[in-house]
């Protein structure tokens, strides 16, 4: 397998993964791992939790693995900026690299609020950079307001409440998390900030974002004023495929790619948030911003770029956690919508279980506080269950839970 | 084999159970409960995916 050169572009956890697979897998030829930032791979969950709240952030692996023990070359600071795929080249900075096996892991890049270029205090938060600046402001005692209450957004209030500090989201829709849990579960989790003390304002748009060099206010479309030194906008993230235009690949709210994650183009596949997938769990083509499944399309990716012939499918349940107010939110599957039922604790509780049907089968489970039963959901969804056997587990659950008690 | 969980890195995210659920359970109070220390052959694949599935590198497997 030696001589032939392995490049992966995106220098993040699929990245990381797609390096280290690849090592683990035999292969000995050079590779060049190339990122946009600065920064040796690090984790980006910690970035809206632990992190804000003060812990360390060490890299994945240092310097000397990555070099040394892995053999990577690093390029990091350095953009790509094109792929020729008839050529075989990625141009990064000044120079041109060669492959003949690519993992294209760019992820995504968070979506930024319109007209607050230039302006201090308003950030987004997905990399090390973004958490330190929001930090410091947290730090500093900013008065905070969150712009949308998605997951990140959340995690962010729940920060900024643990300091004892004010904190005011906003959120346009008027439920919030409608499509990553649905109506009823998004607004069981949206009860979660009210009962911390954040003060959650949905159905209502940010106007402008005003102030003179650094934030003051954010003026939302009721007309209120909000006096405000940090703003966070936690509005969504969009794939990193603008270095990709013309390169012919498939760009369809990501790299188009199928079941093993290849693009089309010959030697390129892609991995973690910048990939849509077609999962054969589920049969369709999905595009996940999740820890897990970046981590695992990583390594399947690079096993696959370098061994085509004998590529192998990357099928899953989706994983994703989020942690609030000392909370955790945990969620399995794909959040269909043909039904959606709470079988154990209650909405306005601090603990349920809540199952999600598509035609006849098991689809999803989303828990609060449910860590011991989220992952036997999982095992049951990735069998394949029918919906009624997902049903009678929760049954057979809570019999048991009422006589233990 | 022997599985070892750093139990300063653990934080009961429960990927290890959903890949190898004869061996790692998360109990009520989200931790980590082992259920058997030693690796059974047949555990042993659904172990290792564990080890490198876990987000914080909190197991290992030792001879
Ligand atoms: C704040 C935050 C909290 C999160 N919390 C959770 C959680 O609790 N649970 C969960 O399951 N998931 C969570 N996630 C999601 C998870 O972190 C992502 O799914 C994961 O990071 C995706 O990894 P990736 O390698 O695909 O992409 P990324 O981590 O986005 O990395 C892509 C890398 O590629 C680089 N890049 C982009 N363009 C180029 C280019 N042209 N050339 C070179 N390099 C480029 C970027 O700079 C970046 O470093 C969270 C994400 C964030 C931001
Ligand atoms: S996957 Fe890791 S963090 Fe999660 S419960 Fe298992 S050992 Fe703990």
């Amino acid at each position: 397998m030696s001589g032939r050169r392995f490049v992966v572009v995106g220098a993040s956890l699929a990245g990381l993964r797609a390096v280290e697979a690849a090592r683990k897998s035999g292969f000995d030829g050079p590779i060049t791992l190339i990122g946009a930032e600065p920064h040796l791979p690090y984790d980006r969950p910690p970035l809206s939790k632990a992190f804000l709240d003060g812990a360390d952030l060490p890299a994945f692996r240092g310097e000397e693995v990555l070099r040394d023990e892995l053999g990577a070359e690093l390029v990091l600071g350095t953009a790509a900026t094109a792929l020729d795929t008839t050529a075989g080249t990625v141009h990064a900075g000044e120079r041109e690299f060669g492959y003949d096996a690519l993992v294209i892991a760019t992820g995504a890049r968070a979506r930024t609020l319109q007209g607050t270029d230039g302006l201090r205090g308003v950030h987004t938060l997905r990399t090390r950079d973004d958490a330190q600046a929001v930090r410091r402001a947290l730090d500093a005692g900013a008065r905070t307001v969150v712009v949308g209450a998605g997951f990140i957004g959340s995690e962010v209030a729940s920060a900024a409440r643990k300091r004892g500090r004010d904190v005011t989201i906003v959120e346009a829709l008027p439920t919030p998390l409608v499509r990553a849990v649905g109506q009823t579960m998004g607004a069981a989790c949206a009860a979660l900030h009210t009962r911390a003390g954040t003060d959650l304002r949905c159905g209502v748009g940010v106007e402008a974002v005003e102030g003179a060099g650094t934030v003051e206010r954010v003026r939302l479309t009721d007309g209120t004023v909000l006096a405000a030194d940090l703003v966070v906008a936690g509005i969504g993230a969009v794939p990193a495929t603008g270095w990709l235009a013309g390169s012919g690949l498939t760009l369809d709210d990501g790299v188009v790619c199928d079941e093993t994650l290849f693009t089309g183009a010959p030697g390129v596949y892609a991995a973690g948030d910048v990939a849509r997938w077609h999962n054969p769990m589920f049969g369709r083509h999905m595009r996940l911003e999740h820890w897990t499944s970046a981590a695992e399309q990583g390594a399947v990716a690079a096993r696959n770029a370098l061994d085509p012939a004998v590529a192998k499918p990357y099928s899953t349940v989706p994983y994703f956690w989020s942690d609030w107010y000392g909370s955790r939110i945990q969620f399995v599957g794909v959040p269909a919508t043909d039904e959606v039922r709470v079988v154990d604790g209650g909405p306005g509780g601090d603990h349920f279980v809540a199952l999600y049907r598509e035609g006849d089968r098991l689809a999803g489970a989303l828990t609060l506080n449910g860590q011991t039963q989220i992952m036997k959901y999982r095992g049951l969804i990735a069998r394949g269950a029918a919906w009624t056997q997902g049903l009678e587990f929760a049954g057979r659950r809570r019999s048991a839970a009422m006589e233990r008690v | 084999m022997k599985i070892i969980v750093d139990w300063n890195r653990c934080t009961g995210l429960g990927i290890c159970e959903s890949l190898a659920p004869g061996v790692f359970e998360v109990d009520d109070a989200g931790d980590l409960v082992l259920l058997s220390e030693t690796v059974s052959d047949g555990d042993l694949e659904g172990v290792r995916q564990a080890v490198e599935g876990c987000p914080t590198e909190a197991l290992r497997l030792e001879p």
